[in-house]
């Protein structure tokens, strides 16, 4: 037996191509418990493509993958019962009261149903919808919903929590309200977050940030660091710096290639 | 606030087992009851076609039909048939939920939940069996109003008919569903299929003595040893002479051959098992 906790996160060699396109070109990466990562990368640089064979939506095409220290692949079920998923669309049932979906949730993952109302309400407390709870989730507003899912995905205490873009869209109180929640969570029970954002001042809030670009990671390090690698004040521009500045639109290689070629165009008729 | 420490409530996820398909299963058909529940405009508008069918078409040609439906209502004739209309338009709307569910994310919510999918998809077929039968109840009680008794049994055998049915149709919409991935193109699809099925079916008219392409076609469509054996077990318990028994529900031949009930009713819930499996390989296939 191992003495050790594995780690939250073991990527090697991580990847995935659908066709020709080569979304995911041999990723790894290592997170710890309890840590905070961020994800950051433009549009269509296989950031979701990642989470999903993480979480086990997709399957590697190669290379591996642990989380809480099972297999994506193998054990998927077992990845499953350890994770915890928010994601950039709505996920909720609008016909549903706001408890009604919580306790759905608990049930579909066998949480044994005496401590559910204890743990519903603290999730709902600490998201500030308690007194929401006997509504449908039909009227919530965006950013209502958005906190009830992380509510829900925290319900089965998972090791991992999953965040694609969780703050998108929101006012500036929902999101500073949101990062509360993060940081409450990560004292509270050790749980790890594997954000998505493209917001920079909320990576900035993240222990450690990976950056990836067209399937790889470009880099990884603390914000600080970061920073002082390439001499900025602002994680923009670490992120312009790495990224470069043309704008992507693709999510497979095969379009952003095209994207390429067409800012190649595009800056030679302006010379 | 919030913000402070919390005393968490722990909570333990449990390996999955069969219990948890049981659950995913029972989550999945409840949660179609509970919006069948709260959709009443639905379980309104669902009825009017069915009502449509029954009284104004069939008191309408009713003068017409008289001549040779030796003393038998055409309402009560087309009566077994106008519900099996009901059941496959109740239960194919009710496959829509699953494109809708695709499209706005919440299958997502199931799809990472450590359950197998083709627990979702029986779950799915069970409650479409279960709404558009419940949906079938409204016509049922309808029965005195065409002349069919409310003789217990007979209700019981129907109900059981419409789960049955309900079930091939539900299990037929879902593969559908899992194949097509958008609201319009599923009606459109639904549409092409629901009316054509409807006709050939044997459900406004006897199957025998047809012109031969249409014998051939009512043969081929699984519908209509749905309506049959709702015919005949309803038949059965009406009290009308042995010409109309023998004119107006002749069963179902092949080549000379009466197809027994029971085998019609292992057709139909062959055909709907047979559709539910591909549905489960299409779905488990999807990543």
């Amino acid at each position: 037996m191992n003495s050790t906790p594995p780690p939250a996160i073991e990527v090697d060699g991580l990847v995935k191509t659908y066709g020709d396109a080569e979304a995911v070109r041999g990723v790894s990466f290592t997170v710890a418990r309890g840590e905070i990562f961020g994800f950051l990368g433009p549009n269509g640089a296989g950031k979701s493509t990642t989470i999903n064979m993480l979480c086990t939506l997709a399957r590697p095409t190669s290379g591996s993958a642990r989380v809480s220290g099972f297999d994506v692949a193998t054990e998927r079920d077992d990845v499953r019962r350890h994770i915890g998923l928010v994601f950039q669309d709505q996920t909720l049932d609008g016909y549903l009261t706001a408890a009604q979906n919580l306790r759905m949730h608990a049930e579909l993952y066998g949480i044994d149903a005496g401590v559910v109302p204890a743990r519903m309400r603290q999730m709902l407390e600490m998201v500030d919808l308690w007194d929401r709870r006997d509504s449908t989730v039909m009227t919530f507003s965006g950013g209502m919903r958005r906190r009830l899912e992380i509510a829900r995905g925290l319900m089965h205490s998972p090791r991992v929590l999953f965040l694609d873009e969780p703050t998108i869209g929101l006012d500036p109180q929902t999101r500073s309200s949101i990062w509360r929640y993060i940081r409450a969570l990560q004292e509270a029970e050790g749980t790890t977050i594997f954000m998505t954002t493209h917001y920079m001042d909320e990576a900035e809030l993240c222990d450690r940030i990976a950056i990836m670009d067209r399937g790889e990671i470009v880099v990884l390090d603390t914000p600080a660091a970061l920073k002082a690698r390439v001499g900025a004040d602002r994680l923009d521009d670490v992120f312009m710096h790495f990224t470069g500045a043309a704008i992507r639109d693709a999510e497979t290689a095969s379009v952003s290639d095209l994207s390429r070629a067409m800012v190649r165009v595009m800056s030679g008729a302006r010379r | 606030m919030s913000a402070t420490v919390m005393e968490v409530v722990a909570v333990r996820v449990p390996e999955r087992s069969w219990r948890s398909e049981a659950r995913a299963m029972r989550i999945v058909w409840r949660r179609d009851l509970i919006r069948f529940g709260s959709d009443r405009m639905r379980i309104a508008t669902m009825l009017v076609q069915p009502l449509l069918f029954l009284f104004v078409l069939g008191a309408g040609l009713q003068t017409l039909a008289a001549a040779s439906t030796d003393g038998v209502d055409l309402k009560t004739f087309i009566f077994p048939g106008v519900i099996c209309m009901a059941l496959v338009f109740s239960a194919m709307f009710n496959a829509i939920s699953l494109v809708m569910d695709r499209e706005f994310g919440f299958l997502r919510e199931m799809m990472v939940a450590p359950v197998r999918r083709s627990s979702i998809v029986v779950g799915k077929c069970l409650g479409g069996a279960t709404v558009a039968s419940l949906q079938g109840l409204i016509l049922l009680a309808l029965a005195g109003f065409v002349d069919v008794p409310y003789d217990p049994l007979l209700l019981l055998g129907l109900f059981g008919l419409q789960l049955l049915i309900a079930f091939t149709v539900t299990a037929f919409g879902v593969l559908v569903a899992v194949r097509v991935k958008q609201i319009q193109t599923f009606t459109t699809v639904m549409q092409m299929l629901v009316m054509p099925l409807f006709f050939l079916s044997g459900a406004l008219y006897p199957v025998a003595g047809l012109p031969t392409w249409l014998q051939v076609l009512t043969r081929l469509n699984p519908l209509t040893y749905a309506v049959d054996e709702m015919r005949r077990l309803v038949f059965a318990h009406l009290d009308v002479s042995a010409a109309a028994q023998q004119r107006l529900a002749p069963g179902v031949t092949w080549f000379g051959w009466r197809v027994p009930t029971l085998l019609e009713v292992g057709i139909v819930l062959a055909l709907g098992l047979a559709m539910m499996a591909v549905a489960i390989r299409q779905f488990a296939r999807t990543e």
